[in-house]
C-alpha cells in the first residue's frame, strides 16, 4: 500500500488530499478503507459522514475488484481531496473497461416473493444515491471513475 | 468471520463478532450462519450490534441466510448500527426483515 498526502491552497477554499495505491483484492480493499478512514481528510469527519463515504468507496472499489480485475491482478488508486463541504473522489484502475463504458444504472430489483430476494445488484444504487457528479471515462488503458460527497462537516 | 450460537429457550441467538460483513468476509460468513442453523429453533435473531459496516456482498450473504432458513423460519436482525441501518434503508431491505433495536428486544417480541 502506497501513500500520499498533503494541503493544497486551490482558489479561496483550501483543500486537503491523499492518494493511496492498493492491490485490487478484497482483502486489501478493506484495509486500504480503514486506512483511509484514519487519515486526513476522512478522519476529521463525523461519523455518519464516514460511514457513507466507507459504503460508497467499498462499492466502487470491490466492484473494480470483482468485474475490472476478474481476469487478471493489478492496482487501484484513490485519490480524495476535501474542500470545504464536498469530497472529491477520484479513483483509477487499469483492468477491463465497463460493459459499453458507461455505468450501471442501479436500479433496484424488485423484491418480490422471499426466494426471489435479490442477494445482491445493491453496488450502483448505494454509490448513486449516496453520491453526486458520477463519472466513468475510459482514457487508454485506465478506467477513471469519479464523484462527489457532500459532507457535514469542513475539515475546519 | 467469528459467529457466537445460543440458544435461548425457542430462539437461536446468533452473535456476529467482528465489526464488519463485507466482501472479503461474505462467504465464510453465510457458510458460518449455515452451519449454526442446523439447530432447528423456531427463531434464529442475528444480533449486529458489534458490526460497525456491511457492504452489499455483506448484505447479499444476511438475506441468502434468511433464505437458506427456508420459509418457516425467519432470521430476526437486531441492534444495527447506524451505517448498517443505513444500507438496509438505502436497498429496501429494512421492509423484509423483522428488525429489533437491541437483542433484548428480541427476545422480548416474539413474532
Amino acid at each position: 500500500m502506497r501513500f500520499d498526502a498533503g494541503t493544497h491552497p486551490s482558489s479561496s477554499v483550501q483543500s486537503v488530499t491523499t492518494r493511496i495505491i492498493i492491490p485490487a483484492k478484497e482483502l486489501a480493499v478493506r484495509d486500504g478503507l480503514s486506512n483511509l478512514l484514519e487519515r486526513l481528510p476522512l478522519k476529521a469527519l463525523s461519523q455518519d459522514d464516514r460511514g457513507t463515504i466507507e459504503i460508497v468507496l467499498a462499492e466502487a472499489l470491490n466492484n473494480i475488484v470483482e468485474h475490472a480485475y476478474a481476469r487478471f491482478e493489478g492496482e487501484i488508486e484513490i485519490s480524495l481531496s476535501l474542500a470545504g463541504h464536498e469530497l472529491k473522489c477520484l479513483i483509477t484502475d487499469w483492468g477491463l473497461p465497463m460493459p459499453d463504458q458507461t455505468v450501471p444504472a442501479g436500479e433496484l430489483l424488485p423484491l418480490g416473493a422471499f426466494e426471489d430476494l435479490p442477494e445482491g445488484g445493491f453496488g450502483w444504487h448505494l454509490i448513486r444515491t449516496l453520491s453526486k457528479d458520477l463519472s466513468y471515462r475510459r482514457i487508454g488503458d485506465q478506467n477513471l471513475l469519479s464523484f462527489k460527497l457532500d459532507t457535514k462537516q469542513s475539515q475546519h | 468471520m467469528k459467529l457466537m450460537a445460543e440458544q435461548q429457550g425457542d430462539v437461536l441467538v446468533i452473535s456476529a463478532m467482528h465489526d464488519r460483513i463485507d466482501a472479503a468476509g461474505a462467504i465464510q460468513f453465510k457458510d458460518r450462519m449455515r452451519e449454526l442453523t442446523q439447530t432447528m429453533t423456531p427463531r434464529v435473531v442475528l444480533d449486529m450490534s458489534r458490526v460497525n459496516f456491511l457492504d452489499s456482498s455483506g448484505l447479499g450473504a444476511v438475506v441468502a441466510s434468511m433464505k437458506a432458513l427456508g420459509p418457516d423460519r425467519k432470521l430476526e436482525l437486531s441492534g444495527l448500527t447506524p451505517t448498517v441501518q443505513k444500507v438496509f434503508r438505502l436497498t429496501r431491505m429494512d421492509s423484509v426483515f423483522v428488525i429489533h433495536a437491541n437483542l433484548s428486544d428480541g427476545m422480548r417480541h416474539a413474532v
